[in-house]
């Protein structure tokens, strides 16, 4: 917008003026931003960068798991597996289709997460070598991710919120099943203990970093804050978690592998270590344990699939074709 | 007049949106929207995004390129305003107040 040419520019002005306004007003009044609204660019732009990876976070979140839906230990289990493995590609679905309604078309994000151009919660490049990280990814992911989502079922943005609704109802059972894994493994035999306790050693750290960088380290949540997309700071909302974490610990017998946590009388919350950043960066970045694999098995499974998406789509316009025609011949005769 | 949801007609799969009936005696309610090849993959899927745990028993799906929206940036002008119209509602007329079953 930095020129102003030909005679109907200034009513656009007008418009984008009142837009503006508008926009200013449904936040300050708590209200939300619905896909026909004018809004900032910087909003779409984060909006559909967040939402996006998020639907992404969901699709490859279905790898770990679905890695041992054929190994679970009995009939029960897998049923369980599936129907949560179902779940996130619901909730990746959920979310692709909000996105969509900011302009981004879905071929665009698939390819933008099988070429690597698209990132994508770092938690799922931890790989899934035991039977109880199905346990400690529902307690702790999971746990970890519903403590994010729940404030955002009140983002401003109108079929964010609305898809989050829907995903927190569904997460709540994913959290209590991980629970219950490592409540039977921890009253189980010597070997079982120790297979959940090194289990919660390897995510309860990477869980923690799931809520992002410390506050002052994170660039983008203040205006995110401002826009009333993030409702809590990634800090408050670590320490909430943690706060939840320890008596739950406590519960399954196992010991969160921090030796800083501490009750702290003053402030009314658990003290806890310093995390290592660096190892965030890295997994980030690219060089987590399953990164490659990951995208790779994504990728190969959007190619293979190719054939029956073109495949369906053939059929349906022949039988279009067909019904059209159908009825052209009822009119003529 | 524009259609929600529709993002240009390039992607692989048309755009429905779904509705779902929750219990008998209930109209359907906008649930979401997802991507499908022809009405009968759309239904099955509906059914199998949107009703995994029993929240539906019906679902109707839409092509979102059928639907007909109100121009939002003629919100004023389209809807009435409300003003000066309160005796469009029950509780303008006080003087029966105190009456019973009135």
């Amino acid at each position: 917008m930095s020129t102003i040419t030909g005679t109907d520019r200034p009513d656009d002005l007008d418009e984008i003026h009142a837009g503006e306004r508008r926009f200013a007003e449904l936040l300050a009044n708590e209200q939300r931003v619905e896909p026909t609204d004018w809004m900032p660019e910087g909003y779409r732009k984060t909006l559909i960068r967040q939402i996006s990876q998020h639907a992404h976070s969901e699709i490859i979140g279905m790898q770990p798991e679905g890695n041992w839906i054929t190994r679970a230990p009995s009939l029960k289990r897998k049923a369980i597996l599936m129907a949560k493995v179902q779940d996130e590609a619901g909730h990746g679905l959920y979310l692709y289709s909000a996105a969509q309604t900011l302009g981004i078309d879905r071929d665009t994000m698939f390819e933008q997460l099988i070429t690597g151009a698209a990132k994508y919660s770092s938690i799922f490049n931890y790989t899934t070598p035991t039977w109880a990280d199905m346990g400690s990814i529902g307690w702790l992911v999971d746990g970890a991710a519903i403590c994010n989502q729940v404030p955002l079922c009140r983002a401003s943005y109108g079929p964010y919120g609305r898809a989050m609704v829907r995903i927190c109802k569904e997460e709540s059972f994913h959290q209590r099943q991980g629970f219950e894994i490592l409540l039977t493994l921890m009253r189980g035999t010597d070997g079982q203990r120790a297979m959940a306790q090194e289990s919660v050693n390897r995510w309860y750290a990477p869980a923690l970093m799931m809520f992002g960088p410390p506050d002052d380290d994170s660039p983008n949540s203040k205006q995110s804050m401002a826009w009333n997309i993030k409702r809590f700071s990634n800090d408050e909302l670590r320490q909430r978690f943690v706060d939840m974490l320890v008596p739950q610990a406590e519960i399954l017998g196992v010991t969160l592998p921090d030796p800083d946590i501490a009750w702290n009388e003053e402030r009314g919350h658990y003290d806890f270590g310093e995390l290592d950043w660096n190892e965030f960066r890295e997994v980030l970045a690219g060089h987590g344990p399953a990164n490659a694999i990951r995208v790779a098995r994504r990728r190969e499974a959007h190619e293979d699939g190719a054939w029956v998406r073109e495949a369906a789509r053939a059929y349906a316009h022949r039988q279009a074709a067909r019904r059209s025609a159908e009825l052209a011949e009822a009119v003529a005769s | 007049m524009t259609s929600p949801g529709e993002s240009g007609g390039r992607e692989t799969w048309p755009l429905w949106e779904v509705f779902v009936r929750s219990s008998r005696g209930l109209s359907h309610v906008h649930a979401g929207s997802l991507h499908a090849p022809d009405e009968t993959m759309a239904v099955r899927n509906a059914r199998d995004l949107y009703t995994r745990r029993a929240e539906g028993v019906s679902v109707w799906v839409v092509p979102a390129s059928a639907i007909t929206a109100s121009d939002p940036d003629a919100r004023g002008a389209f809807f009435e305003s409300p003003q000066g119209k309160e005796y469009r509602h029950a509780t303008y007329y006080t003087e029966s107040d105190a009456v019973p079953h009135l």
